[in-house]
């Protein structure tokens, strides 16, 4: 379980996310949402410890991540900073190694090994494996890091805009990948994501981000609401019925 | 972390052998009358300290820039060099008659100061920025290279910081040279920490992700730089570009994953520090070029090669 309770942040003298109060229960895949600038990725870099916390608690699983030794963390979370630039040259299959890192002390085993292959393959990065990141393209490349994620086997998965440079095959395959890791794994995966309706489809539960405040929780059907859906993202959209599904027409 | 066997073994063994092979030349190669048995006893200590100086650096600046996240930084641009030779001043002018393993020591705390200072700083900058780094070295080893003159011109030991600061195997003797295993050790420790400081060029957010102590780890990377730095500039003096095209060339070869790359980096630096030895000795044979000119003017063209490559290639 993660627990944040009464988080605010500052950057400045600027708010930046104003008494944030969250918790995600074991299991299941949530998604986060809002516009651009609403904090979405300072909540998940505050989560995973990648920025330092000011105001307020997080514990994951009753860790306190400001005072939980990095290691220990690693083992139990993993996350997928919104723009990580990586100009090391390293191939697929090294990059995908290091997901391993916080669980061994040196040389992969052979069970690390298995690990990594699974993950290579559950990201369709076979025929890849060899390459060199800095030779990929973009959506090549961010299949990888998700794949490093992977390879990191934690209960919680923290992934911001996985989807980027993703195409429609890709993007549809990850999301169904984090579904299926929440349902025969019991993973507890939050993702940011702009394509709402990939949140509608996926996720179990649906929070809005605006202005550094949660603007709507709940199961995709009581986010995909006309009113709900302006109120976050400042303008009216179109939802209809597919098949009992809500479809967010935010494009037209 | 990641297994090396994309690296091909055969890889391993050309620059052994290369080395090896180098070694035996630096061993009878070069002016002198006797027989090689009667020169053996100094040009044994001159090609191990050409030896260990190669490798160190090497490592040193393949560590430099990986704790830096920038490719164009070495011992000499960001600081390191220029700071050892403070130390070493220091210790010549109050402690004159010390054992050179003191005077080895207050080489290293400065360097240590100095390279600290110089990443402390450098935070400020841009990331955005990459050759904004290079830059800021190139201007900060100026500023307290002159600083180390201007000491030195102070304390009138003026010709000592020229021998400092230009490197040369001629002068190495028994009794002093051995200290240099020491950059051995620090190859050792790089090797140690390989993967460790391969996780740290990932970038802070994802090696503080896979739980890095990233701050430990800088801190072990300034360790090896300082002290290989205060190494040579104490043993043999300052050999410049090393640390610089060594590890850029070894990265086109295998890439960046230490556990794979430090070996050949080692023996790629050693390899040209007692390339460039034996051609100093042979260039206006039978007079000797010091090692730090000739490292000056090829590891320039190399670098400005690797540079051109890196933007049309
Ligand atoms: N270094 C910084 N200095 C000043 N403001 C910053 C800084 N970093 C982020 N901000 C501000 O913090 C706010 C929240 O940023 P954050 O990256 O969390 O947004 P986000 O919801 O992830 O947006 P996006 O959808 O664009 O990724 C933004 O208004 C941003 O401008
Ligand atoms: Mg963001």
């Amino acid at each position: 379980m993660i627990v944040v309770s009464n988080v605010s942040h500052r950057i400045g003298r600027a708010p930046i996310l104003t008494d944030i109060s969250l918790t995600l229960e074991k299991g299941g895949v949530t998604a986060l949402i809002g516009p651009n600038g609403a904090g979405k990725s300072t909540l998940l870099s505050l989560i995973a410890r990648l920025t330092p916390l000011q105001a307020g608690t997080i514990t994951v699983d009753g860790l306190a991540v400001a005072t939980t030794p990095g290691r220990t963390l690693a083992r139990r979370l993993a996350v997928l900073p919104q723009d990580s630039a990586i100009d090391a040259r390293l191939t697929v299959t090294e990059l995908v190694g290091f997901g391993r890192f916080p669980h061994g002390a040196g040389r992969l085993t052979d069970a690390d090994r298995a690990i990594v292959a699974a993950s290579l393959q559950r990201f369709d990065l076979g025929d890849l494996a060899g390459r060199f990141i800095d030779t990929l393209s973009g959506g090549q490349r961010q299949r990888a890091l998700v794949a490093m994620a992977h390879a990191q086997a934690t209960d919680y998965l923290l992934l911001d805009e996985p989807l980027n440079n993703l195409d429609m095959q890709h993007a549809r395959a990850l999301m169904r990948t984090l579904r299926e890791l929440a349902d025969t794994e019991r993973r507890t995966v939050l993702v940011v994501l702009h394509d709402i309706n990939h949140a509608m489809a996926h996720a179990d539960r649906v929070v809005a981000l605006k202005d550094g405040r949660i603007a709507a929780d709940g199961p995709p059907a009581a986010v995909a609401v006309p009113d709900v859906l302006e109120r976050i993202f400042g303008y009216a959209m179109r939802v209809v019925d597919v098949d009992g599904d809500p479809v967010v027409l935010h494009h037209r | 972390m990641t297994s090396a066997a994309l690296v091909s073994p055969r890889l391993y063994g050309v620059f052994a052998a290369s080395v090896l092979a180098l070694f035996a030349a630096s061993l009878v190669v070069g002016a002198g009358s006797g027989t090689a048995a009667l020169l053996l006893p100094s040009r044994l200590p001159r090609s191990l300290a050409a030896l260990l100086a190669g490798a160190g650096l090497a490592i040193a600046g393949l560590v430099m820039q990986t704790i830096a996240r920038n490719r164009f930084v070495e011992p000499s641009t960001v600081g390191a060099t220029q700071s050892a030779g403070l130390g070493i001043l220091a210790a010549a002018v109050f402690m004159p008659e010390a054992p050179i393993v003191l005077k080895m020591a207050a080489a290293t705390l400065t360097a240590l100061a100095g390279t600290a200072l110089f990443l402390g700083l450098a935070r400020r900058l841009p990331p955005t920025q990459p050759l904004l780094l290079p830059l800021f070295g190139i201007v900060y080893s100026s500023v307290v290279g002159a600083a180390l003159t201007f000491l030195a011109w102070q304390a009138d030991l003026l010709q000592f910081v020229e021998i400092w600061m230009n490197g040369e195997f001629s002068g190495v003797v028994r009794g002093r040279y051995e200290l240099l295993f020491a950059a051995a050790l620090m190859v050792a420790l790089a090797w140690w920490a390989a993967d460790r400081l391969t996780v740290a060029a990932l970038g802070p957010a994802v090696a503080t992700g896979l739980g890095l102590d990233l701050a430990a780890t800088r801190r072990l990377g300034v360790v090896i730089v300082a002290v290989v730095s205060a190494l040579t500039v104490v043993v043999v003096g300052a050999l410049p570009f090393v640390g610089l095209v060594v590890p850029a060339m070894v990265s086109r070869l295998v890439g960046d994953n230490l556990r794979a790359s430090l070996p050949l980096v080692a023996l790629g630096g050693a390899g040209l520090v007692l390339a460039a030895d034996i051609a100093g000795r042979l260039v206006r044979y039978p007079y000797e070029i010091p090692v730090g000119t000739i490292l000056g003017v090829v590891g320039a063209l190399v670098f400005l090669w690797l540079l051109w490559r890196g933007q049309h290639g």
